[in-house]
């Protein structure tokens, strides 16, 4: 009994080691025709994966709009639109990413997603094919710049979000406050507000409110991450970085917002405590404005963009965003490309905006939208000033996966750790992602 | 049944060995009986066992996986990697402690409740059962969010009935284990109720005539005369407790929002959740469901002595 126990050990021990884990065939290069030339099928049906919105409705109808002019424009292609919720997304698109047959050929995708996807090899190189499209040049550089991984691009920019200040009206005149100027101004105005009205928060911010919290960091000259050749390291450690996120904490306190109450809630968690008139002020994005127009706020809020260090100066927005790209095992390069650029483009761009809400992502459209609603004027301001991204890398995704900041910024809400000690420990663990 | 008893009972007076053609055979007739639940139990969890193991000893994230990159044996690198976190063991600990909590909570509450239902009329036991059943059959999902209403911070009826407004109970990292527990408890001691019911009710009312007539007192009836009669129930009750208790999931991530404010109320099935699929590192992930598999197996066995050390054969 005891040498057929060993022999089935080894046998069992031999099998692990000589044939590894499943691994799909995703290794080849992407295929390329001579230029002019179509590559893959150009009819047949063209799968698309978009982002299912909190009121799905618009999106679907402008989007059906592109769907039935792309139609009327190519014989025989049909265009199946899926939307996925936003939760849960990683297992559909590494489901797509590990069998080539189930995968679709186009999706909206975020930007903070891409390294790690690019690093699977899930999307196509489109890098020649948007510098090819003419209507490329306008395309606001720093966005598109979101849209890459080492030099290479792969999708187009559908929109970008960018958030601000959004502050009650009628608080501020009641309690005779100005909008902060400098975020230290911030935390002392949000004190002062929840000192005279102690059942409002003075301003609705989270512990696992990240584009919040990174705008702090960079206010103040830090760096969430440094990059030398192909090596990243953390720059939380930096006393510039520890000083922002030390300001951020700082909200997350008895006096401005509880952290019992606080150090859990997410960026539109945030935006919800505002619109339901729960806090004077809070950090939200160009994308809520539907959320808060829907809660008891309507009509008593106004926005600013997030001030800086100093007078006079702006925090950089995190250029948050979404981007249209075409998987790398898609049979139908070519009409894929055609119809993120179609859907991508100006006219739809537009279309979204007056849909959505949605920021387009070319310059001139933007601007155009700017000057005619006053609302959009505080993010294309702040976008404009520059905005700021986080590190191009796939271990991005793991970074914000295992929550590290966020953790790092509820040890020092708490009051559990120092913000040395938090950032020294969310460093280390930065780190061990990057591969150091 | 009785028809596979009869010819079984000649073979326990007649000495085996002298008899080897036979005994082939059986073993024969045996192996083809058990050929459909071995296929089965290969199918679905030798496979998938040896999957784990192996992409265990692999550096496998979603790249390798979707084959962007080669796969490269790293050994025990994994396991090292995971024994040298700090992180694993504090969460290795608060997963143990919290699963005792909820193993003797809900073997308490669920045996108390058993004794309970044995003594009070029909229609009061009609209602323990119905609301028994009811926790047992909502969902973990369900059943978490509605005692997170419960004890919502702002709107919760419990706040309101004890006029804390404001407190939060999942904030704390006692208070948020404590509250998970009860959940954990309310849903699943229904099942130790039921059993040790059906105990209960089956032990003949003579034994424990009999015990009263030698004089026994009530509770050294229910310590050395009931309580012997219902333990292969406990002991099935309790491994099975066990084994739910240790893998708890949906209750710890729904009601602590992923497992607490900076982590501090992760048990294990949640961190390998966050290390495997959230951080997409698949290999270290599977590493954590060895480590796992392995603890379980440990502590069932290691149970199952004691209990036959203490005279119960399974």
């Amino acid at each position: 009994m005891k040498i057929k126990g060993l022999l089935a050990a080894a046998a069992v021990g031999a099998l692990v080691v000589a044939c590894g884990p499943p691994q799909a065939a995703n290794n080849q290069p992407q295929q390329n025709g001579n230029s002019g030339q179509p590559v893959g099928e150009m009819t047949g049906e063209l799968k698309v994966w978009l982002f299912q919105e909190a009121s799905n409705g618009p999106k679907e109808a402008a989007v059906n709009e592109a769907k039935q002019e792309f139609e009327a424009a190519h014989q025989g292609v049909k265009v199946t639109v899926e939307y996925l919720p936003t939760d849960g997304r990683a297992t559909r698109f590494n489901g797509a990413f590990n069998d080539k047959n189930s995968s679709p050929d186009v999706a909206e995708f975020g930007n903070t997603d891409l390294a790690g996807y690019a690093a699977s090899n899930g999307f196509a190189d489109l890098t020649n094919d948007i510098a090819a499209w003419p209507d490329s040049k306008d395309l606001i550089p720093s966005v598109l710049d979101t849209a890459k991984v080492k030099n290479k691009t792969f999708g187009i920019p559908w929109y970008t979000g960018t958030r601000a200040l959004y502050y009650r009206t009628d608080v501020f005149t009641e309690l005779g406050l100005q909008p902060p100027k400098t975020l230290a101004e911030l935390t002392e105005t949000a004190r002062r507000i929840r000192q005279s009205k102690p059942d409002l928060y003075g301003v609705a911010v989270g512990g696992k409110y990240i584009y919040a919290a990174f705008p702090y960091i960079w206010a103040n000259g830090g760096e969430l991450a440094k990059q030398d050749g192909d090596k990243w390291t953390s720059g939380l450690t930096d006393p510039k970085a520890r000083a922002g996120l030390k300001q951020y904490s700082e909200l997350l306190k008895d006096d401005i917002c509880p952290p019992a109450a606080c150090a859990q809630l997410t960026g539109s968690q945030s935006v919800a405590q505002f619109a339901g008139g729960k806090a004077a002020m809070t950090i939200g994005g160009d994308f809520n404005r539907k959320a808060v127009e829907a809660g008891v706020v309507k009509g008593k809020y106004a926005v600013v963009p997030l001030p800086g260090t100093e007078a006079g100066k702006l925090a950089p927005p995190f250029a948050g965003g979404n981007l249209l790209g075409v998987f790398g095992a898609s049979k139908k390069y070519t009409l894929s490309l055609e119809f993120i650029k179609l859907l991508g483009g100006k006219k739809y761009q537009q279309k979204m905006y007056t849909a959505m809400g949605n920021l387009p992502t070319f310059k001139d459209v933007q601007e155009q939208v700017a000057s005619a609603d006053k609302f959009v004027e505080p993010f294309v301001k702040a976008a404009q000033s520059g905005t700021k991204f986080v590190p191009a890398t796939p271990a991005w995704t793991k970074i914000d996966a295992q929550n590290i900041i966020p953790t790092a910024i509820q040890q020092v809400a708490t009051g559990g750790q120092s913000v040395e000690a938090a950032t020294d420990a969310a460093a280390g663990e930065m780190n061990k992602a990057f591969g150091n | 049944m009785t028809t596979q008893l009869a010819p079984a009972a000649p073979d326990l007076e007649v000495q085996a060995p002298r008899r080897p053609a036979r005994k082939k055979r059986d073993g024969r007739a045996a192996a083809i009986y058990l050929l459909p639940a071995g296929i089965l139990l290969a199918a679905l969890m030798a496979y998938p066992l040896f999957q784990l193991v192996q992409i265990s000893l692999y550096d496998y994230n979603q790249p390798q996986a979707s084959g962007a990159e080669p796969l490269v044996f790293i050994g025990a690198d994994n396991y090292i990697e995971l024994f040298g976190d700090t992180q694993f063991w504090s969460v290795l600990v608060s997963t143990i402690l919290f699963a005792a909590v909820c193993v003797v909570g809900s073997l308490l509450v669920g045996t108390g409740l058993a004794v309970l239902a044995t003594r009070v009329r029909a229609i009061p036991r009609m209602l323990l059962f119905l609301a028994a059943l009811g926790a047992w059959a909502t969902p973990a999902m369900a059943g978490s969010y509605v005692w997170l209403f419960l004890f919502d911070a702002n709107f919760g009826v419990v706040n309101e009935v004890l006029g804390m407004q404001g407190h939060s109970w999942t904030f704390e990292r006692f208070s948020a284990f404590g509250l998970v527990a009860a959940e954990v408890i309310w849903c699943s001691f229904p099942f130790v109720m039921v059993t040790m019911y059906a105990g209960i009710k089956n032990i003949s009312s003579e034994i424990i005539e009999a015990a009263q007539l030698d004089g026994a007192t009530w509770r050294r009836t229910a310590t050395q005369v009931i309580l012997p009669i219902l333990k292969p129930l406990l002991v099935i009750a309790t491994i099975q407790s066990i084994i739910w208790d240790f893998k708890l999931f949906t209750q710890i991530y729904v009601m602590t929002n992923g497992g607490g404010v900076a982590g501090r109320n992760l048990v294990l099935n949640v961190y390998t959740y966050q290390k495997a699929f959230a951080g997409e590192e698949y290999g270290l992930g599977a590493a954590i469901g060895v480590v796992m598999t392995v603890l379980l197996m440990l502590i069932t066995v290691v149970y199952l002595r004691t209990q036959r050390r203490s005279g119960w054969q399974p």
